[in-house]
């Protein structure tokens, strides 16, 4: 076996307020695909974006062919022979693909401030044709499907001679075609030689494309193996930890509860596909997954934020039609964000003003003036009945903590009489201790009747409040699960379904879930 | 299947493209000429066509100016009140100062190069709104000229060789009787000069690619502070020639003009197809959009229509362009 080509060892890294790597390690030897998996928010991106020089380490070493190095940015990575290709493609869409691969150091003429066109695209056919990728260089960016882009980026990185390549999700927008294409370049990358770190939490396709797997949780490096000698359910433990939350909840069983949201046969391209759920009165019904998996599209389309291309919504067994947020509301339906800041609350207006926001017309007098009394009182009502800790009704919301910025939101929904909440990560970016209030008053919602969906991506949380278990992965229902059969394991192992996998697990399965 | 999702795929693909918007705009203008000829003699005939293109020239060259910075996604408020203040300076060095005319109208060239420069670091390194930067550097341009001229505009009589500039023809030297004023020649040398810079040089690969999408510019390891000042220096040096083109076509510097300027050039890259967002837009839809506004204004008044309601026209034709061009990004 050859040197290898990086070794990281000791990584740490601290982002204000958190920690985000301890004593991490990963190494890679050349011509190896070495995955990279974990949960949401377990590193993996972190430690990767050290390696090209898009963060800073704290402290540990990095090593790159035998030598110790420091990459202070992008720039050193790339001249290292170190290319990173990341989640969000980083391509200008209106300029062409050979325009996007030599942005930068364009090939000029002899008086350099003249481009020579002919020339650049000579050169990035040269690197389609080398990879055999099927793409002319005059073509623009955004004319390129997802995947095409991709590849746009991979020939970008290799143009760099690189010798070490990152890719951060690449499979995440592809299909499955254009996966097997992907998986192609890998591979021919591979055998020439290139080191590719593979960062991705879809588990089934490691087994195709990887030749070892090092799982992180938390911040923290768990374990590597060789993906031959590997099972999936191993490396799902090893995600998730076993040391969790299992306590005996005390969850009641809500299967008799009157049905009073539901959603039949949704659909809206590749984010939404034939999606069909039910909603009791006084029960949380808790939506799992991973990131894109489709549970915030599924919320924001039932609450008539995005178009959808059909599927029927029943609420208090009325059908009706939403095409519109103020639909929604109309209906009893009211939809938290899961970026508060940006979507949920006016963050330069006091609190009062915020929880009477959406239900001003209530509040009106004569020539249009608001009753400034009565909101008064309104918002003096929601403050102690949620326990938000502000000052004064007078705060301005900015100021507020992340847990009392979201009560105040819940507060604008409850005015509006809302009976169907949808709560879209409640709890992210939320103090331990906020969070437990936050559990506490999802809890009191369900207790008065209120039917809640909690979109989440952390186990732990859904395991601890659903009384049952929606588990989405690539815009699809993959299973259904009642608070007492769900486990961890369980639900990683339906979040990470691939779509041909699931139908086979269905049949398995015989005809289990939705 | 390829072949069936790829048809209609090539079909949305054209009808999105900005030439669209171009073609858009210049059928917009062949039907107004239309129309126009049509509605009144007095409209296609050779002394018009001059008048038009007059009329076009200096609001032509000051959109030229604006397309290369609105491709980057940013915006000049400045190019009006700049342009008075570079003829202002032109009047400074021949007037005042009795400079040879080549003097003063290198100066007022570089003068707007150098306020573009300002302008330019304000937005690249201080990161400056562009809306807000321009906008101040509008009232200082604008300020500037008056205090420096006194108030008063200054005219260029000692000096008859610094009108004909603007209103002195070459093509009338050439061929006798197609006198086209110069005025008109040095917009269209300005627009090619600047087509070639913004598809054949590196500052225009970059302007396109800042508007575009900056950050991947900044990953790629480009300059992009240095390059979006050059792209306002640019556009300053542009104004600087229009400066020396309306005071010689006017044979005086006129302080108190200027402002309303700048938005008759943004409407006219706008109509062209110049999107506001960035990445995109072309000289020759720049141009076209000129036409496009002082074609419509020179048909009412030729047909009589009262000047308040040109005006009125200008606005609605402005709005349906960018609804146009809404349109025409919703659907992609």
């Amino acid at each position: 076996m050859a040197d290898p080509l990086v070794v990281m060892e000791g990584i740490e890294k601290s982002f204000p307020g958190v920690h985000a790597l301890g004593n991490c390690r990963y190494d890679l030897n050349p011509g190896e695909v070495h995955a990279l998996v974990g949960e949401n928010g377990a590193g993996k991106s972190t430690l990767m974006k050290i390696l090209a020089g898009v963060y800073q380490r704290d402290s540990g070493r990095i090593i790159y062919k035998g030598r110790e190095v420091n990459i202070p940015n992008p720039r050193a990575a790339q001249h290292l022979g170190i290319s990173i290709i990341h989640q969000e493609l980083n391509l200008m869409p209106h300029l062409t693909a050979g325009q996007n691969i030599f942005i930068g150091r364009e090939p000029r003429q002899a008086v350099k401030l003249f481009l020579d066109e002919k020339r650049m695209n000579e050169l990035a056919r040269e690197l389609f044709d080398n990879l055999h990728m099927d793409l002319d260089p005059r073509t623009k960016i955004r004319d390129l499907a997802v995947a095409k882009q991709q590849m746009v980026e991979i020939a970008k990185a290799l143009s760099f001679n690189a010798e070490v390549l990152i890719m951060d999700e690449p499979t995440a927008a592809l299909n499955t075609t254009e996966i097997e294409e992907l998986f192609r370049i890998i591979r021919q990358l591979r055998d020439r030689g290139v080191g590719v770190a593979y960062i991705s939490h879809r588990l089934e396709e490691l087994k195709q494309i990887s030749d070892r797997i090092t799982v992180m949780r938390d911040g923290k490096y768990v374990d590597t193996r060789r993906t031959s000698e590997v099972e999936i359910g191993e490396i799902i433990s090893m995600m998730v930890g076993r040391t969790l939350y299992e306590t005996a909840r005390n969850l009641k069983d809500t299967s008799g509860h009157e049905v009073v949201l539901s959603v039949a046969h949704l659909q809206q391209g590749r984010t939404i596909k034939d999606v069909s759920f039910e909603a009791r009165a006084g029960e949380i019904l808790g939506f799992a997954g991973l990131m894109g998996a489709g549970r915030t599209e599924v919320a924001r389309a039932v609450f008539g934020a995005d178009p959808v291309q059909s599927g029927e919504i029943t609420v208090q067994g009325r059908r009706v039609n939403i095409r519109k947020p103020s639909d929604a509301v109309r209906h009893g339906i009211g939809y938290l964000s899961e970026d508060r800041k940006r979507y949920g609350l006016a963050l330069g207006m006091d609190v009062e003003a915020n929880i009477v926001m959406a239900t001003m017309t209530r509040f009106l007098g004569l020539l249009g003036i608001i009753r400034r009394a009565e909101t008064r009182s309104t918002a003096q009502k929601f403050v102690s009945l949620l326990s938000i800790k502000t000052p004064g009704l007078g705060q301005i919301t900015k100021f507020l903590s992340g847990g009392n910025q979201q009560k105040v939101v819940v507060g604008k929904w409850l005015v509006r009489d809302c009976n169907i909440l949808f709560f879209d990560e409640p709890t992210r970016g939320i103090d331990v201790g906020a969070k437990s209030e936050i559990y506490k008053l999802l809890n009191d919602l369900a207790e008065q009747g209120k039917a809640i969906v909690m979109i989440s991506s952390e186990l732990p949380e859904i395991l601890r409040m659903s009384h049952r278990i929606v588990v989405m992965c690539e815009g699809r229902i993959t299973g259904e699960l009642t608070a007492a059969e769900a486990t961890q394991e369980k639900i990683m192992r339906l979040a990470t379904q691939r779509e041909s996998v699931v139908k086979t697990e269905r049949i398995a399965a015989a005809g289990k879930g939705a | 299947m390829g072949d069936m999702a790829h048809a209609p795929q090539q079909r949305r693909r054209f009808l999105n493209s900005n030439a669209t918007q171009r073609l858009l705009a210049f059928a917009s203008l062949i039907g107004l000429i239309v129309f126009y000829s049509l509605a009144s003699p007095n409209f296609f005939k050779f002394e018009n066509m001059v008048a038009i293109l007059i009329a076009t020239a200096v609001t032509g060259i000051l959109a030229v100016a604006v397309t290369f910075i609105i491709i980057t996604a940013g915006i000049d408020l400045s190019i009006g009140t700049l342009m008075t203040f570079c003829a202002v300076i032109a009047g400074v060095f021949i007037t005042m100062w009795h400079g040879p005319v080549i003097v003063g109208v290198l100066a007022a060239i570089l003068m707007g190069g150098l306020v573009g420069l300002i302008s330019g670091t304000f937005v690249s390194r201080l990161k400056i709104p562009p809306f807000i930067a321009t906008l101040g550097m509008m009232y200082v341009a604008k300020g500037l000229s008056l205090i420096i001229s006194g108030l008063k505009p200054v005219y260029f009589n000692d000096t008859p060789s610094f009108a004909l500039i603007a209103m002195g023809s070459v093509t009338g030297a050439i061929i006798p009787g197609f006198n086209i004023p110069n005025a008109v020649i040095i917009f269209f040398a300005v627009a090619l000069l600047s087509a070639f810079l913004l598809n054949r040089t590196i500052l225009g690969r970059y302007t396109f690619a800042m508007g575009s999408n900056e950050e991947a510019v900044r990953l790629s390891g480009v300059n992009v502070d240095r390059w979006k000042t050059i792209v306002y220096m640019v556009g300053g040096l542009i104004c600087g020639v229009a400066g020396v083109v309306i005071a010689a076509r006017l044979n005086s510097a006129q302080p108190s003009l200027g402002q309303g300027y700048e938005l008759d050039a943004i409407a006219a890259a706008v109509i062209g197809g110049t999107s506001l967002s960035g990445g995109e837009g072309t000289i020759l839809g720049t141009v076209i959009g000129a036409f496009v506004m002082s074609v419509l204004v020179n048909g009412l008044r030729i047909l009589s229509v009262p000047q308040e309601w040109q005006t009125v026209m200008t606005g609605v034709i402005v709005i349906f362009a960018v609804y146009a061009d809404i349109l025409r990004r919703k659907r992609a």
